[in-house]
């Protein structure tokens, strides 16, 4: 059965199961892969995404929970958090491999949306749920509270 | 799709040899190779010396100077990348080689993945085509330069010929061509059509810059591998292709066991399924996307034969290893008379070390995609080892290693995992892939699969005996290993099992660097189904640690600073010397603590690179503990990129510092316990301490940085613990009493 899933401000008519993970949709039905698959049990972030500008983890939500919902990708991320982030983890050269910088990118943009002055305690909570193997933590949490200056 | 666009080209022609002297120095950079991945030396040439040749097949409006450089009409220089970028900045490193020397404009450089081609594209350090033991930079530090050299000398040449002036009077600064005498300049662009038409210089005809005069080589240039900020970067996981199936595996639950029988039918009634193979490592359900593949999967019933399966615990292991340790093993080092000297020391000191499997658990986990069809195989991979994935695939295909084209993307982290001496995962996709002719076919492994499909660190078990004489001087050091061999089996034997013993199970251990008169190591190498491989800094990940523990422990009964203890020892090795006096003073060793605080030091060199750590612990109110601060000093010769550098240092403790606080695989009766993050934790942000990274100015040949930053980490923190504490740290992960 086709529904209707709103992905970065445009309709795509899906043709999948209820069950199936928004990440799944996400990758092969709309066919954007800036989200990544790490884990499938919400335990390391790589999928993160934001639902009606919250951060979630598409690996373990259904599709039939978040139709006439807005979805946000990576790829469609426009606020001035994230793109002070996005500019912030350039200027720091925070990428390693990065395979976990989408979800760690759209986390830390969720955090400045929210509250736009974290301190240490608040970014170590807030990013908490992202693994990095390659451990790029230290210069995540300094392109956090830089991009948070630019924001400011 | 990616085009391959070399696999017309002649192998024989590219860039291939040294130059007599450059060969010289290469084999100068070699000296003292360590074990890992630093195979033997290749004789192969490093850029061709056939001069007569015109330049390869430039298509229109484009300069392929070499097999690693191409200029096209508007200035853009793409810089062909031999070596997987995994995360360590080889995109980056390598290009600078080649714009340092090519006087381009850092901007206008462009890096691209090579394909397999091992005449064009091996590591010099190996013979063949691949990525490992932190050997990117320092094989290739010469070759790349030649390559820029040469492409510099084939624009100069084109403009002298266009201006009618000698080349001497050419000028090359930030990708202008100029000529000062007519004040006549131009782009890189301009001059390709001319420079096409040249043939390739002689690599003897090019000169080298002197490292004074380097204007990129030693700075922090921008990484050069983008799109990790904006999603658009492009890991296998990412490749879809026209028809594409996605293939799950089942995997026996126990290593050794073999499919009995299988029921399809609920797994092939699952919408999206198409089909259900059995292949050899397992049973694979072929789907329109992952989510039915999965569901096809987890609806699979299949009996398993586990009668050859196996079936031990870990602890039932590490008694089997502790008995082995009461006798003596194969000699890997043996200096003086260790027995006697133990048995007349003043003081001996003893410790059993025990260390657990570990995964790689790179965030992309395993994945492949391949496409079998009469004309060959067509592969898409984080490709890490090229020459001996396309001879295995080409073996099983019956096919010509030529006729595996593999494609090369960003790997979603490695850690070596994607180096699998048995193209484990690879051969898994083209199993598959071969039962469906003519279809793409991704395989993508779960986070379970990743987590326990193997492959994994070995486990081992260290004892050491070290003795004080009665001014408190080391005199004897005995160290017996046990644990599995990764290279045994592997097309790697021949290079790194010598007289039974395999250098990446001893290495670091029989390399101890500390003046001790009399020192043995031996091994006891064992025979498990478990399959292993090497994982980010190799035999260094546990010998690393014992070794630091343990001359820390000597210093602690000596009575003596552990960082004086050790300067004593290292008179005759002045590197290790330089980076562990730099990283105590950085790090104010002496210094007073709050409360609660203690700090430790560890060195270690791998790889040919040196590197010293200071860690800063503090204790819990919970009675858990926290790194608080690295210091980090690295020796790696000539600094291409510090920040890159510095950025692997950072990535190198954090990684290490997950096996030091968290991270083990474990078996019950044969099983691996572990199977996601949930249970095979590994380091996240709050746990990560602030790290400061310290570089030695150095004009030695550049060595690799991949690798040398994770051995020193867990030994450090040990050692803080214990300054604190009091108590010894023999296992990993660290656990307080």
């Amino acid at each position: 059965m086709s529904v209707t899933l709103n992905v970065n401000g445009v309709d795509f008519q899906i043709d999948a199961a209820p069950d199936t993970p928004l990440l799944w949709v996400i990758r092969d039905h709309v066919e954007l892969t800036g989200t990544k698959f790490g884990c499938g049990m919400s335990l390391c972030g790589a999928c993160t995404v934001h639902l009606d500008g919250q951060p979630i983890r598409s690996c373990t939500t259904p599709l039939s929970v978040v139709l006439g919902k807005a979805v946000t990708t990576i790829e469609g991320v426009q606020s001035s958090a994230a793109k002070a982030v996005q500019q912030a983890w350039t200027e720091l050269e925070v990428p390693q491999c990065g395979y976990c910088q989408s979800g760690q990118i759209m986390s830390a943009a969720a955090l400045l949306e929210a509250n736009p002055k974290p301190d240490d305690a608040q970014i170590d909570a807030a990013m908490a749920g992202n693994v990095c193997r390659c451990a790029t933590y230290g210069r995540i949490r300094q392109a956090i509270k830089q991009a948070s200056e630019q924001l400011s | 799709m990616i085009h391959n666009r070399f696999s017309q080209l002649d192998e024989s022609s590219p860039l291939g040899s040294a130059v007599s002297t450059n060969r010289r120095n290469f084999l100068k950079l070699l000296g003292g190779a360590g074990a890992g991945l630093t195979l033997a030396m290749s004789a192969q040439p490093v850029l061709s010396k056939t001069t007569e040749q015109l330049p390869l097949t430039s298509a229109e409006g484009e300069l392929e100077a070499n097999a690693f450089v191409r200029i096209s009409a508007d200035s853009t220089v793409t810089v062909v990348i031999k070596h997987l970028e995994m995360g360590q900045g080889t995109y980056t490193g390598l290009a600078t080689l080649v714009a340092e020397e090519l006087d381009a404009d850092w901007a206008q450089i462009k890096s691209e993945g090579a394909p397999a081609n091992t005449g064009r594209y091996k590591n010099l350090h190996w013979g063949s085509q691949g990525t490992g033991g932190s050997s990117a930079i320092a094989n290739s530090y010469e070759q790349m330069r030649l390559a820029g050299a040469t492409a510099r000398k084939m624009l100069v040449q084109a403009a002298a010929q266009q201006w009618q002036v000698a080349e001497s009077e050419i000028a090359v600064s930030q990708g202008v061509v100029s000529h000062p005498g007519s004040n006549r300049s131009t782009s890189f662009g301009e001059l390709v059509d001319q420079a096409a038409k040249l043939p390739m210089p002689a690599t003897d005809s090019v000169q080298l810059k002197d490292p004074g005069d380097f204007k990129l080589i030693g700075r922090s240039v921008p990484r050069k591998d983008r799109g990790k900020t904006d999603g658009s970067a492009l890991f296998t996981q990412d490749i879809k292709l026209p028809g594409m199936l996605t293939a799950l595996v089942a995997h026996p639950p126990r290593f050794g066991a073999t499919v009995k029988s299988v029921n399809s039918e609920a797994a092939r009634n699952i919408a999206g399924v198409e089909d259900v193979v059995e292949i050899p490592t397992g049973v694979a359900v072929l789907a329109k996307d992952y989510w039915a593949a999965k569901k096809g999967r987890d609806a699979l019933q299949i009996q398993w034969d586990e009668s050859q399966a196996f079936n031990k615990s870990s602890d039932q292991l590490l008694n089997e290893f502790a008995q082995l340790a009461k006798q003596p093993g194969l000699v890997a080092r043996n200096d003086g008379d260790t027995e006697s000297a133990l048995g007349s020391a003043a003081k001996v000191v003893e410790a059993t070390f025990e260390f657990p499997f570990l995964a790689h658990a790179a965030m992309e986990p395993m994945n492949c995609v391949a496409l079998v069809s009469d004309e060959g195989c067509e592969v898409w991979n984080g490709e890490q080892m090229q020459t001996l994935d396309q001879a295995t695939i080409a073996a099983t295909l019956g096919l010509k290693p030529e006729q595996v084209k593999i494609n090369m993307l960003f790997a979603g982290g490695s850690f070596g995992r994607r180096a699998n001496p048995h193209s484990d995962y690879v051969m898994e996709t083209v199993h598959i892939a071969k039962a469906k002719p003519g279809i793409p076919v991704k395989l993508v492994w779960s986070r379970e699969d990743d987590t326990r499909a193997g492959y994994y660190r070995p486990m081992y078990l260290h004892k050491v005996r070290a003795a004080l004489d009665t001014d408190g001087n080391p005199v004897a050091w005995e160290q017996r290993i046990v644990g599995q061999s990764i290279v045994t089996g592997t097309p790697f034997e021949g290079f790194l099992i010598k007289d039974g013993i395999d250098a990446t199970s001893v290495e670091g251990a029989a390399t101890l660097p500390y003046s001790i008169p009399n020192l043995k190591v031996d091994l006891h190498t064992v025979n498990l189904p478990v399959p292993v491989q090497w994982w980010r800094s190799v035999g260094h990940t546990h010998t690393g640690f014992s070794t630091e523990v343990m001359i820390d422990e000597l210093a602690r009964a000596a009575g003596k600073d552990p960082v004086a203890f050790r300067l004593a020892l290292l008179k005759d090795h002045p590197r290790e010397y330089g980076v562990l006096k730099l990283a105590a003073e950085k790090a104010n060793w002496g210094a007073p603590l709050p409360q609660g605080w203690g700090r430790g030091i560890a060195m270690h060199k791998s790889f040919n690179s040196y590197v010293a750590q200071v860690a800063e612990v503090s204790l819990q109110d919970n009675g858990q503990f926290k790194v608080e601060r690295v210091i980090c000093a690295v020796d790696c010769g000539v600094a291409i990129n510090p920040d890159v550098i510095r950025a692997q240092m950072e990535g190198g403790i954090g990684f290490g510092l997950s096996p030091a606080l968290m991270s083990e695989i474990t078996f019950k009766d044969g099983q691996v316990v572990q199977s996601n993050f949930h249970d095979y934790q590994v380091l996240r942000i709050g746990q990560m301490p602030d790290v400061e990274v310290h570089i030695v100015p150095s004009a030695e040949p550049p060595t690799g940085v991949g690798e040398p930053g994770v051995p020193p980490i867990a030994p450090a923190v040990a050692n803080a613990l214990s300054a604190v504490t009091g108590q010894r740290f023999h296992r990993l992960p660290l656990k307080l009493s």
